[in-house]
């Protein structure tokens, strides 16, 4: 975890992101000790060259595990992560006169939380007791107890564990009027520092399903900056014959200054570099452009899109199936990545990154949007009625298999309900008799198929143009095309005068039963009823 | 642009079914956002759930995370657990009722909870009514039983104290074995019991005396946890007959202490006997004679070591002074060495200095040769052995105007510090 951020929302939803006393609102989760003084944030962040052995990183994803079960690589940069007697994790730090200290990775999230609370108040103005805090999708059932049971310690009330791509994509559907009601499926993608994870979620009548996650826990910008950081001491090594990566103060130099490095390319094309007395006592100065950078790293960004094309597999899906992509996390600034990752979808799956589209939230600010909206959901609950409507009765709830619509004049299939939509549920369509006189309604499970639509390519007018590309492919635009599959009920609207105005309605219970029903839209008129139920 | 239906043909009944529609699939749904708050409101008003639908409401769930261990709680009962008695309830294996055989007292209580869940959807009444079979609530009450033991860390404890399932036997007495392999389970085992945590480990044949000491002392030490209330004596409910729940009460008591005495005296029988079959204080016990022996032999042998240690004291003395007087000499050498050369350096630039003006033709002053050779020596006199060196490289080129400037600018530098006499000089000025 390379950052924390917080956030309020007001009752209407507008969400103020919380800058720290640093004026940080992505604040680094980096805890630092000189003597008796703690630093926290950048402060923290910045002790990582001078003082790297008593600066504590990367310890979110240690809570509520085993010493045998992880992997410390995350620590190797701060504070090495050692094995309590208990097989717990813990950091060993100098503190004042020489005296160590054992902190717990509960201990460091307990120090964390009081900062960020702390933050939060000074910038509020008034006491915080309660918060909504978001977790990996992997966290597990013991990781989140232990985390509540820390947050408690700090003297935060966790009204809600929220995934954070849910969280996300609530903030991201929040942010746009009516957006939660359009049933579409997403890929919340969300790249991190040391790790990546990936969610495909579908939004169904406003309601959010995980169909897939996947998980890459050593693929995030920290592997870009180590693109640079070799980069970078190549050049060095030329010019100087000395390794800037033999001592840890001058590699820990390098890194810092790669990130910012890595930063800048993110908003302009070329970036300078430049550390004083890198090693050796030789300075070091030079510049890059963003398309070295990328080239530089490229197998990193090659690796994130296929993580990308992984979670959408995961899901039995194919990237045509959806229908948005968002970026998350702070290393979806990185204008490669978005542009990478739209290369893998059609052109009418959207990518939302701000490198693509500048009205796009901060990528690294969804996840607490999100949280923040939550906290002002739930604020008015108590905390029986919270916990009722975490119950699996409530959670657990059946989904479509298929989509399922009914067939128009001309024969094709008009999506009625998509599948993956959860129960219970009810959906209408307007239609019309057109001339006919009886019309029947015929309900149909939809068949996934796929259209190839070839697009010969213009014809090149210019002679010069036409050598080059004479035997350029034909363009096939694929896209996915529901047509009717099983018939589910059929139903008769009898004796309509011409043009009338229809309604279907399908209405699935809590229990599956599917209620299907027509009727002309007019004062009096009765609706013609029937029911089926799932295999 | 409207959804035109087709005609009807025919004079079809209004409504027909015509197949079902494809099974659902069950998944968690994300409990976030105002429209999952109402589907929870929609879903909680006005309905109360029965325990078995809950418990029916996890069931079959397609889960998007692996945890790992989703099997837990998958083991088989056996056909004589399934039909064993539930009056009889605390003879049951009560892990296996549980399907947790495997792991026992390590399972933790999230294991716990999700195998009883197994067991409950299994096993439950309902379900097996529902499925033809008839009284079958027998073994779905020892379940119930099994989870009010486990779900409770002072009942658990208690069953655990006698759950002689977990036990790990020790090797028979006498038998071939492997000394560690056999006991290292053993005391793991028994260590469980320890209120003392973390226990040390009977470790390997290359412990060291320190770790094999200080884990016998904590044996030999060992304070157990261990309680026998779950053997106790049912003490009858009814009120009645109060002297004879008393006497019950207090047999109960008594048969407690006995057990946990006989299971004291059991624990310090088996250190004993690990200790003496222990290789390791064989080992020790030799390595201690070798070291006494080597101690004795150091004893005598001290004197003469001293002797020697005299002698060679004093050899590496000798040697000494001889390299530091060698070394003197050499460094003598050295700085006569040194100063010769600066002496022939300091002669080479007089020499230079000297030539120099008439290497310059006397700057076309031929005539004031004598003038010039008078100053120049004047000058070479006061000049000290940095100056000497600059001047003498200033001059060396020949270059007329070069040497003449150079003398001038050293005539003035010594002038200002008054080592020179401007006054002197015939040539030159200061
Ligand atoms: N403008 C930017 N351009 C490129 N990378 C950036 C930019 N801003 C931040 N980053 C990178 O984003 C990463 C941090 O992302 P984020 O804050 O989402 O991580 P995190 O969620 O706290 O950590 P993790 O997901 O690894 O547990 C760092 O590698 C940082 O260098
Ligand atoms: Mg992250």
């Amino acid at each position: 975890m390379f950052s924390s951020a917080i956030a309020v929302a007001n009752a209407d939803g507008k969400v103020d992101v919380i800058a720290n006393p640093d004026g940080d609102r992505a604040i680094p989760s980096i805890l630092s000790y000189v003597g008796v003084d703690e630093y926290h944030g950048a402060q923290a962040k910045a002790q990582l060259i001078r003082n790297p052995t008593n600066t504590i990183i990367n310890f979110r994803d240690y809570i509520g595990k085993k010493y045998d079960e992880v992997d410390i690589s995350a620590s190797k940069l701060g504070a090495p992560a050692i094995q309590t007697e208990d097989g717990n994790i813990a950091y060993k730090i100098i503190r004042e006169e020489n005296k160590t200290e054992i902190v717990t990775v509960g201990e460091a999230v307990r120090r964390h939380l009081i900062q960020l609370k702390l933050a939060a108040e000074d910038y509020l103005g008034n006491d915080i007791s309660e918060a909504v805090i978001t977790v990996p999708t992997d966290f597990n059932e013991h990781q989140r107890t232990e985390l509540v049971k820390f947050a408690g310690e700090a003297g935060l009330k966790v009204l809600q564990l929220v995934n954070e791509p849910s969280a996300a994509l609530l903030a991201h559907l929040s942010a746009t009027e009516n957006k939660l009601l359009e049933d579409k499926t997403y890929v919340v993608a969300d790249f991190g520092g040391i790790r990546s994870d990936a969610a495909v979620i579908s939004v169904r009548g406003g309601i959010l399903t995980e169909l897939a996650t996947a998980h890459e826990p050593h693929l995030g910008g920290d592997n870009l900056d180590d693109s640079l950081v070799e980069y970078f001491a190549k050049e060095f090594e030329k010019k100087f014959k000395v390794d800037p990566r033999k001592t840890a103060r001058s590699l820990a130099k390098l890194k810092a200054e790669s990130i910012n490095v890595k930063r800048t390319l993110s908003n302009v094309q070329t970036s300078t570099c430049s550390i004083e007395s890198l090693a050796e006592g030789f300075d070091f100065h030079t510049s890059i452009n963003r398309l070295r950078y990328e080239l530089t790293a490229r197998s990193v960004f090659g690796k994130m899109t296929s993580f990308v094309e992984q979670v959408i597999k995961k899901a039995g899906l194919d990237p045509l199936d959806i229908d948005e992509v968002v970026l998350v996390g702070g290393t979806s600034h990185s204008p490669k990545l978005a542009s990478n990752v739209s290369f893998v979808f059609p052109e009418s799956t959207v990518v939302v990154a701000p490198t693509l589209d500048p009205k796009a939230l901060d990528p690294s600010e969804l996840i607490c949007r999100g949280a923040a909206l939550q906290a002002s959901l739930i604020e008015s609950f108590d905390e029986e009625e919270i916990k009722e409507s975490l119950q699996p009765i409530v959670v657990n709830t059946q989904h479509l298999k298929k989509p399922i619509g009914i067939k128009d004049a001309e024969g094709n299939f008009v999506p009625i309900l998509v599948a993956e939509t959860a129960y219970p549920i009810k959906k209408s369509v307007n239609v019309t008799n057109g001339t006919n006189e009886n019309v029947i309604i015929e309900l149909y499970e939809g068949k996934r198929t796929i259209k190839e639509t070839i697009i010969e390519p213009t014809p090149v007018s210019d002679a010069e143009d036409l050598d080059d590309d004479s035997d350029e492919e034909p363009e096939i635009q694929r896209e996915v095309v529901y047509e009717t599959g099983d018939l589910l009920a059929k139903l008769s609207l009898k004796d309509l005068k011409p043009n009338s105005e229809l309604e279907v309605i399908v209405n699935i219970t809590q229990n599956g039963v599917l209620h299907l029903s027509g009727r002309e839209l007019k004062p009096g008129s009765v609706a013609v009823k029937g029911e089926i139920t799932s295999a | 642009m409207s959804i035109v239906l087709p005609a009807a043909t025919g004079s079809a009944a209004t409504f027909e079914a015509v197949s079902k529609y494809s099974a659902p699939t069950r998944r968690p749904i994300e409990p976030v956002g105002r429209y999952f708050l109402a589907h929870a409101t929609r879903t909680l008003r006005g309905h109360t759930w029965s325990e078995y639908e809950k418990l029916e409401a996890e069931k079959n769930v397609t889960v998007v995370e692996e945890n790992g261990d989703e099997d837990i709680g998958d083991e088989e009962q056996d056909e004589d657990l399934l039909a064993h008695d539930p009056r009889e309830w605390k003879t049951a294996d009560l892990y296996a009722v549980l399907g947790l055989s495997h792991l026992r007292w390590k399972a933790t209580d999230d294991q716990i909870k999700r195998a009883h869940r197994k067991q409950v959807l299994k096993h439950h009444p309902d379900k097996k009514s529902a499925s033809g079979g008839l009284e079958q609530d027998g073994f779905f009450k020892i379940i119930q039983k099994a989870m009010e033991t486990m779900s409770d860390v002072t009942k658990r404890q208690q069953y655990d104290s006698v759950d002689t399932n977990a036990d790990v036997v020790p090797p028979a007495p006498k038998s071939e074995y492997d000394f560690i392999e056999a006991w290292g389970p053993v005391f793991a085992s028994e260590g469980r019991f320890s209120k003392k945590q973390p226990v040390p480990s009977l470790g390997d044949m290359n412990s060291t005396k320190e770790e094999v000491d200080a884990f016998y002392s904590f044996f030999g030490k060992f304070d157990s946890w261990k309680t026998f209330e779950f053997k106790d004596e049912d003490v009858p409910d009814d009120t009645s007959n109060r002297d004879h729940k008393r006497y019950i009460e207090r047999k109960n008591v008594a048969a407690r202490k006995k057990l946990k005495q006989e299971d004291n005296k059991r624990l310090i029988a088996l250190v004993e006997r690990a200790y003496s079959e222990d290789p390791r204080i064989k080992l020790f016990k030799d390595a201690a004679k070798a070291e006494k022996a080597k101690k004795k032999w150091d004893k005598e042998a001290g004197s003469r070591k001293a002797a020697e240690e005299e002698a060679a004291k004093k050899a590496a003395a000798e040697e000494a002074a001889k390299k530091a007087a060698e070394e003197n000499a050499n460094k003598k050498a050295d700085s006569k060495k040194a100063k010769e050369a600066a002496k022939n350096a300091k002669k080479k630039a007089k020499r230079t200095i000297r030539a120099a003006a008439k290497e310059a033709e006397y700057f076309g002053d031929a005539a004031k040769s004598g003038d010039i050779d008078a100053d120049v020596e004047y000058l070479v006199e006061k000049l000290d052995d940095v100056q000497l060196q600059t001047v003498s490289s200033k001059v060396a080129g020949g270059d007329a105007t070069v040497t003449k400037s150079a003398f001038n600018e050293i005539a003035a530098e010594l002038a200002g510090v008054g080592k020179l006499q401007a006054a002197h000089l015939k040539y030159f000025s200061a």
